[in-house]
């Protein structure tokens, strides 16, 4: 009980001077003036926007990746203390004085520094000597491009961190795994895979892939565990679980906690309000929260309503009518009806109103009781500015030939009757007798005549009709989709019996009761949903590049250029180290191919041992490389060199497994040994002269002549910027 | 038969004991595996009855061993069989008796039960005939309705008139499909010996046969003149000749293991040829290559030079005879196809030349362009066209009100564009003048012969590319201002060079803004008649959207020089309509607010596809899976990943197998391994797919699946049979399951067959039509 007096407490700490010192080399390399330039660098003109909307704490949608890189860059601005008053337009432009740039930029910079000792750290625990293990931190302290991307507020260096990150943690595990499992550091690494995993999702989309490798080295030693009958069948399923909960579970909880802040921070409507659903906007402040606070929740047959459009693409955009008629013959020769348009329109307008009416009587006002609208109930739509009846009957729409015109019937006594009754079909229902609920009930409107379906086609109107979208009804293909969804935004019980009233009663705001509440996990799929659809608009860039001129580094990015010198920044890698970690891939790829071959053959070059460490090297950076290359083929979106960094960081790491693997093995004698020492350490040498002439274009902190820019374009590709008038 | 049992009993002694070398542990390990008949001499048993007498034993020991084989006979239905030919001992019909019982009950409503070999023989054809012949029966039945065109027909039917005319055409798909007829009625018989082949039992070959003849899907698609059941075949072909030359993997290089190793080969060219989904089935065939010449590598007992030799004739039957049919394939379009027809802008001048009718055909054109030269210029890209003007502006609020720039797919005056000086009007033509040749790195105008306007290009924005400059046609008869001039480029040329016709690479750098004349490939809306948009684009990136070539020129001053040693090679022209298909293909892009079928909706059978007819007094055919069937296929795979789950891992964990159940495991994660391959292949693919998909993409995938459903059941239930052998209830178990099955699947097709062979009378919502109760789900529509 009272042992601990008996003998003295004694606190032993081993303190790797190596990783100290490796440390304090990253945190020098990557915080060295670190609020220089004092300037928008590339794209913290993305990023800096929405730090600032954390700050402003108003809602956006960006559909570039999950919130958690963008969250921590915005602690990185609470920490300053930036109010979000700065205007993200253009690179380049100085920095006011309120913005924080150092502390901005420096949780990028020490994940960027930290990334230095992991990599030591990982070869270790790779199980090669330290002298590789320091040769793979050395690398990644020298690599131009990882320095440049750290010291910016760009999130790549946070993403490689945490993809290091799960890799050391997994590989502390394996190597405690054999020892000690189940004991407090094992379920501490354990547990740091899985939310160093999450992390690097939460960063980027592209972090899975790490996740994937990892969850796939995870599964393949469990099968060998599951293989193992020195365990009891209780242990391989303690095993098996505790994997699942770590490697499944957890991240699954930490990504939906990152979408959790989120919204606990964006609690303002904000500049992306339009493109998501109504009951999204409705459950921010402001914004249209504003309006339909205290609208009533059913709808009753004399309501007044706009109705939304579920899809919102193109453009979000509200069921829409206006005194104008269709054209008598459009352009392409065709006929249409003459009626009144009905359109989608993407704008609040007095002519989005419609009441539901109830086709046996004539009254447009809520009876009191309301009488509630439920699903499977006829209704009229009457637009309430013009009183006309929605409409659809056998004629082609204007663009979409196979479908339905829909129009505001007018009556010009020829031999077309009114088709005007529509069956209400909510969708989201509940039972088959559920009432429209305003915001939260997505309905179709089903002709009653013709069986179409109200539907938004997409395609913008011709002049006639003021580019708005046109709206048709859907005959042919009526399987689900959310274009011909409708949801209730704005809504009012109408009063006015007289139309002069009624048309001052649509002007006026909406006022009355609405209770709402989405859960949680409603609005994170949706946010989700959208964020995973939104499109990126425009898909070229100066500066994008292609997968295949990443590994010969045949492209750079100018990041920033001095307003007046010609200092400047630029996203250029180390070519020695890049050419050597792709050629190093290579060799181990062609080795391993080797190795496999002679092993089926039953002849064993390596010791069971050095092959077990080669292949699972391998498996963890090469693969790494690959799992962060290669799917980059299949990408359509627009590509940078700044998405090869996560592969390089592999790739680096493998090198030095690679060199070890050749002085050990495939050096025959010890005079070739030494000469192949040289060679390396004459090779490194080379790469640290790289680093130094390249080093004005990773800091940007000299100012070089014409001559000595021209001198550094290595490559023809390389755009380097120079100045024709100094 | 006895050949799968050898090679059952050699899979399991391999993985056993992977690295054993001499018979006799090898004899051990297979009796361990057969205690039900432990006596049985199995090693002298199998070497009487399968080694050819020229191998030395050991050898011909470990050539069975080596291998993988996908299809490895159960113990259970291999004893089974040696019972019925009477070779077993009485032990092993003791030990397998209540499943011949079983299997016997199985069959006997279909044939009467074997008395004699000869019997046997005969009954396993009769079977195979009945099958045959009633998948032919249900295909033929009714083959003439509706008399009209139904769906994809007017797309592929077109076709085969473009073939007879010999006009040439340009497709997204491969062209041997269009020869071809329906044979989809071979693919129920196909697919009965594969299953029959991979799990050697034929109550599981009986209920894929009797899915697949029962399956309305597949039934409705044979019907039609389309693509799909001829690319079916040639998958299940190919499925089929790879399992059989699996099997004769114990005899290798004897003639059935050529005959159906080439028949591999050729199956696969045909299935690549119909259609591109056919790479699938060789990704399959060649990962099951892969793995199997893997085995025959680590077989020490093999010399290199025999592995050398298993990889040469691999070689030769799976990628080079495949090759080379599909080439000619090609070569027979290309021959029959040497008109000039609508297709001909798709592709690139020097591929035009060799069609008869074509402009290029046979033509004669000066080779140097010179100053007056009346050209048209064509993008290097693939179906993007020609430079084109016309008397149209670009509408209020695109850019300058200027003339349309655009690129055009077909030929056309407005094409037409004079090469003139940039500083002078005066006109080169005139005889006075010495012929002066353009080079490289000149500055020019190209003036739009028709409208007299020049091509030009200023700091306005692009109509669809907003970070491009607009190109527009301005100026009158020809004077401009600076905006017009360009310096025409040889793309990896030095300066000074002329500039050769159809053969250089050129391209327009506008002066004033330093921007490359390109086409975007984007449509224009229809101010711009559809045609596509042409920008000049600030990024110098050499890409092929801002190369150009030269294709008409006409100048009287100049000789002319013939064409014909233009033409390309066979190779180039077999890559240039592939890069024009792969591209074609990729263009079928569905567009936001459209409702298409997406890859997950398929196995659920959640929407079929109009065939013809909509209203209620049409004549109507929907193309709709049989629901029984689909979703006990569904149901399949999804058991069939738990079992073999549980399988696996209780192999791993070491977990002593009873024979029987050890046998039926190996069917079904060798044998229904395959099959699940087959269908993961056919299937997940199209997620990734940005094109249009449709239903019937998934009909391959399904075959596979129906197979493994076949094998899956038949093994459950008779493991199912196994565990409850003591009782008396047992016996019966395994033919009930499987007769309750096959008549399940024939009265569903009974329910559902007006699908396939076409409907009248009110839709199915309405509560009069016969078809009413039928619509389970809401978003089936016929």
């Amino acid at each position: 009980m009272l042992g601990f007096l008996q003998r003295p407490v004694v606190v032993t700490a081993d303190i790797n001077l190596n990783v100290v010192a490796l440390t304090a080399l990253g945190l020098l390399s990557r915080l060295w003036r670190l609020s220089y330039p004092r300037a928008v660098v590339f794209d913290e003109v993305y990023y800096g926007q929405y730090v600032s909307f954390y700050m402003k704490r108003l809602f956006f949608l960006d559909g570039s990746g999950p919130p958690l890189g963008h969250m921590l860059l915005a602690l990185g601005g609470y920490l300053g203390g930036f109010d979000g008053n700065f205007l993200w337009n253009r690179i380049g432009a100085e920095y006011s004085s309120n913005v924080p740039v150092w502390s901005l930029r420096l949780l990028p910079a020490l994940a960027g520094a930290l990334s230095v000792p992991m990599a030591y750290q990982i070869v270790w625990e790779l199980r090669f000597s330290h002298c590789a293990a320091m040769g793979a931190a050395l690398l990644v302290l020298i690599e131009n491009a990882l320095i440049t991307q750290a010291r910016l507020m760009l999130l790549e260096s946070v993403l490689i961190f945490f993809n290091l990150l799960a890799m050391l943690s997994y590989l502390k595990l394996c190597n405690s795994q054999k020892h000690r499992p189940f004991s407090l550091s094992w379920w501490f690494w354990l547990t740091l895979t899985g939310v160093a995993c999450s992390c690097a999702v939460g960063i980027k989309y592209m972090g899975v892939f790490t996740y994937l490798l990892v969850l796939g080295v995870a599964a393949v030693h469990a099968w060998h565990l599951i293989g193992d009958r020195t365990l009891s069948n209780v242990c391989v399923l303690c095993h098996l679980l505790a994997r699942a909960v770590a490697l499944l579970v957890i991240p699954v909880i930490m990504y939906l906690l990152f979408f959790y802040v989120h919204l606990v921070l964006l609690c303002r409507s904000g500049p992306h309000d339009q493109i998501m659903s109504s009951a999204f906007q409705a459950s921010l402040e402001g914004g249209l929260a504003r309006i339909t606070q205290g609208q009533p929740l059913e709808v009753a047959y004399g309501s007044q309503v706009t109705l939304r459009n579920v899809f919102g693409k193109p453009v979000p955009c509200w069921l829409h009518s206006h005194q104008n008629t269709y054209p008598m013959i459009y352009e392409n020769g065709r006929g249409s009806s003459h009626q009144q348009q009905v359109t989608c329109y993407p704008f609040k307008d007095v002519n989005n109103w419609w009441i539901v009416k109830d086709p046996g009587r004539h009254q447009l006002v809520v009876n009191s009781p309301p009488r509630p609208v439920r699903h499977g109930d006829i209704v009229q739509l009457v637009h309430g500015m013009t009183t006309r009846l929605l409409n659809t009957h056998d004629v082609a729409a204007p663009l979409s030939p196979h479908s339905q015109e829909v129009s505001c019937y007018i009556d010009y006594n020829i031999s077309m009757p009114a088709q005007n009754l529509w069956r209400l079909d909510i969708v989201n229902r509940e039972s088959s007798t559920e009432v429209w609920k305003t915001i939260l009930s997505e309905v179709r409107f089903v002709h009653v005549n013709t069986s179409a379906i109200l539907k938004l086609s997409g395609a913008h109107l011709p002049d006639w009709g003021f580019r708005q979208l046109e709206v048709v009804g859907e005959k042919l293909s009526p399987g689900y989709h959310e274009s011909m969804v409708w949801n209730v935004e704005e809504h009012r019980y109408g009063r006015s019996q007289e139309q002069k009233e009624r048309e001052l009663e649509l002007h006026s705001p909406t006022q009355m009761d609405l209770s709402r509440n989405l859960s949680f996990m409603a609005r994170f799929s949706e946010l989700q949903w959208r964020m995973l659809t939104v499109r990126s608009d425009d898909s070229e860039h100066k500066y994008s590049s292609t997968p295949l001129d990443w590994v010969t580094l045949d492209t750079n990015i100018a990041y920033w250029l001095h307003p007046t010198t010609s200092a400047q920044i630029h996203l250029l890698g180390n070519i020695v180290i890049w050419a050597s970690a792709s050629l190093a891939t290579v060799v181990y790829v062609l080795l391993l191919c080797w190795y496999l071959l002679r092993r089926r053959r039953s002849i064993c070059d390596l010791p069971e041992d050095s092959w077990l460490r080669w292949v699972l090297a391998g498996a963890l950076c090469a693969g790494g490389w690959a799992v962060n290359y290669l799917p980059f083929f299949l990408m359509e979106k627009t590509l940078f060199l700044y998405h090869y960094l996560p592969a390089l960081t592999f790739q680096i790491l493998l090198l030095p497994v690679v060199l070890q693997h050749i002085s050990d093995h495939l050096c025959r004698s010890q005079l070739q040994r030494s000469l192949f020492s040289a060679l390396v350490v004459a090779w490194y040498s080379c790469a640290c002269h790289v680093f130094n002439t390249l080093r004005p274009l990773t800091y940007g902190d000299k100012s070089l002549s014409p001559g000595e820019l021209r001198a550094l374009r290595w490559k023809e590709s390389w755009d380097i910027l120079i100045r024709k008038h100094q | 038969m006895l050949c799968a049992t050898s090679r059952f009993l050699a899979a399991t002694a391999l993985r056993a004991q992977p690295r054993g070398r001499g018979p006799a542990p090898r004899c051990r390990r297979r009796e361990l595996h057969f205690p039900g008949h432990p006596e049985l001499p199995l090693c002298d048993f199998l070497t009487g009855q399968l080694g050819r007498p020229s191998v030395p034993a050991g050898r011909r020991a470990i050539l069975r061993r080596g291998r993988m084989p996908p299809a490895v006979g159960g113990g259970l239905a291999g004893s089974e069989l040696r019972v019925r030919r009477g070779r077993c001992g009485s032990q092993a019909a003791r030990a397998v008796g209540p499943d011949v019982a079983v299997e016997a009950a199985a069959r006997s409503h279909k044939r009467p039960a074997p008395g004699s070999r000869h019997f046997e023989a005969a009954g396993r054809w009769a079977l195979l005939a009945l099958v045959t012949l009633l998948s032919f029966a249900t295909r033929f039945h009714r083959l003439d309705e509706p008399p009209h065109i139904c769906w994809d027909e007017t797309h592929f039917g077109k076709m085969g008139s473009y073939y007879i005319n010999r006009t040439f055409f340009f497709d997204v798909h491969p062209p041997l499909g269009k020869f071809c007829a329906s044979l989809g009625s071979l693919l129920v018989p196909f697919a009965y010996l594969t299953v029959l082949e991979l799990s050697k039992s034929l109550p599981a070959a009986l209920l894929t046969a009797a899915l697949l003849t029962f399956d309305t899907g597949c039934l409705t698609l044979s019907q039609y003149i389309l693509l799909d059941p001829i690319l079916m075949f040639f998958i299940m072909a190919a499925m089929l000749s790879m399992v059989k030359y699996n099997s004769c993997a114990d005899r290798p290089f004897s003639a059935p293991w050529w005959f159906w190793l080439s028949l591999t080969g050729i199956n696969l060219a045909g299935a690549l040829g119909v259609k591109f989904v056919g790479l699938f089935i060789i990704v399959q065939v060649g990962w099951n290559t892969i793995s199997d010449l893997w085995h025959l590598f680590g077989d020490l007992s093999l010399s290199l030079v025999t592995v050398g030799k298993h990889l040469t004739a691999r070689i030769l039957c799976l990628i080079v005879l495949p090759l080379a049919l599909y080439t000619a394939t090609y070569a027979v379009h290309f021959m029959v196809l040497n008109k000039s027809g609508p297709g001909d802008g798709f592709f690139s001048s020097a591929f035009q030349a060799r069609l008869s009718g074509n402009n290029l055909h046979n033509a004669s054109i000066p080779e140097h362009l010179a100053y007056g030269s009346v050209i048209t210029v064509k993008n290097l890209r693939m179906a993007i066209g020609y430079l084109h003007s016309h008397r149209h502006l670009y509408p209020e609020g695109v850019g300058a009100r200027q003339q349309q720039v655009t690129t055009y797919l077909h030929k056309d005056y407005n094409n037409l564009w004079i090469i003139k000086k940039h500083n002078t009007n005066s006109d080169p033509l005139d005889p006075s003048f010495p012929v002066e040749f353009v080079r490289h790195g000149d500055i020019i105008r190209l003036e739009h012969k028709e409208t007299s306007r020049n091509l030009h290009s200023h700091y306005h924005e692009a109509p669809l590319t907003r970070k491009h400059y607009q190109v527009t046609g301005y100026g009158i008869n020809g004077t401009g201002d600076s905006n017009d001039f360009w310096r025409i480029e040889v793309v990896n040329r030095k300066f000074g060079n002329r500039i050769k016709v159809l053969r250089s690479r050129i391209r327009f750098i506008h002066l004033v803004t330093g921007c490359v004349l390109g086409s975007s490939g984007k449509v224009l809306p229809k101010w711009g008649w559809e045609q596509l948009e042409v920008t000049c684009t600030p990024y110098l990136k050499e890409t092929l959207n801002s190369i150009w070539n030269v294709e008409d020129h006409i100048n009287p001053k100049l000789p002319n020089i013939s064409l014909d040693v233009l033409q390309p090679s066979f190779p180039e022209i077999l890559l240039e309509s592939h890069m024009v298909m792969i591209r074609g293909n990729n263009g079928l892009k569905p567009k936001d607010n459209e409702f298409t079928s997406k890859p997950w909706h398929w196995p659920i059978n959640y929407q079929g596809l109009r065939f013809s007819g909509i209203n209620d007094t049409d004549f109507r055919v929907y193309l709709l899976g049989n629901p029984v069937v689909w979703w006990l296929n569904l149901l399949s795979i999804a058991l069939y990943l738990l079992s073999g789950s549980i399988i696996a891992v209780a192999m791993q964990r070491g977990a002593r197998l009873p024979p029987e159940v050890e046998g039926l495991s190996q069917v079904l994660l060798r044998g229904g391994g395959q099959l699940l391959l087959g269908w993961t292949l056919h299937y997940f693919p199209f997620f990734l797919m940005g094109r249009i998909l449709y239903f019937h993409h998934y009909f391959p995938a399904m075959l596979f699946s129906s197979m493994l459903t076949g094998v899956l059941w038949d093994t459950l239930l008779r493991l199912c049979a196994w565990s409850l052998a003591s009782s008396s209830l047992a016996r019966g178990i395994h033919a009930v399951g499987i007769v309750s099955l096959l008549l399940g699947a024939a009265y569903s097709f009974y329910l559902f067959h007006p699908l396939a062979y076409g409907m009248v009378g009110p839709l199915a919502q309405d509560p009069r039509s016969p078809m009413a109760g039928l619509r389970w789900l809401e978003s089936w529509d016929f």
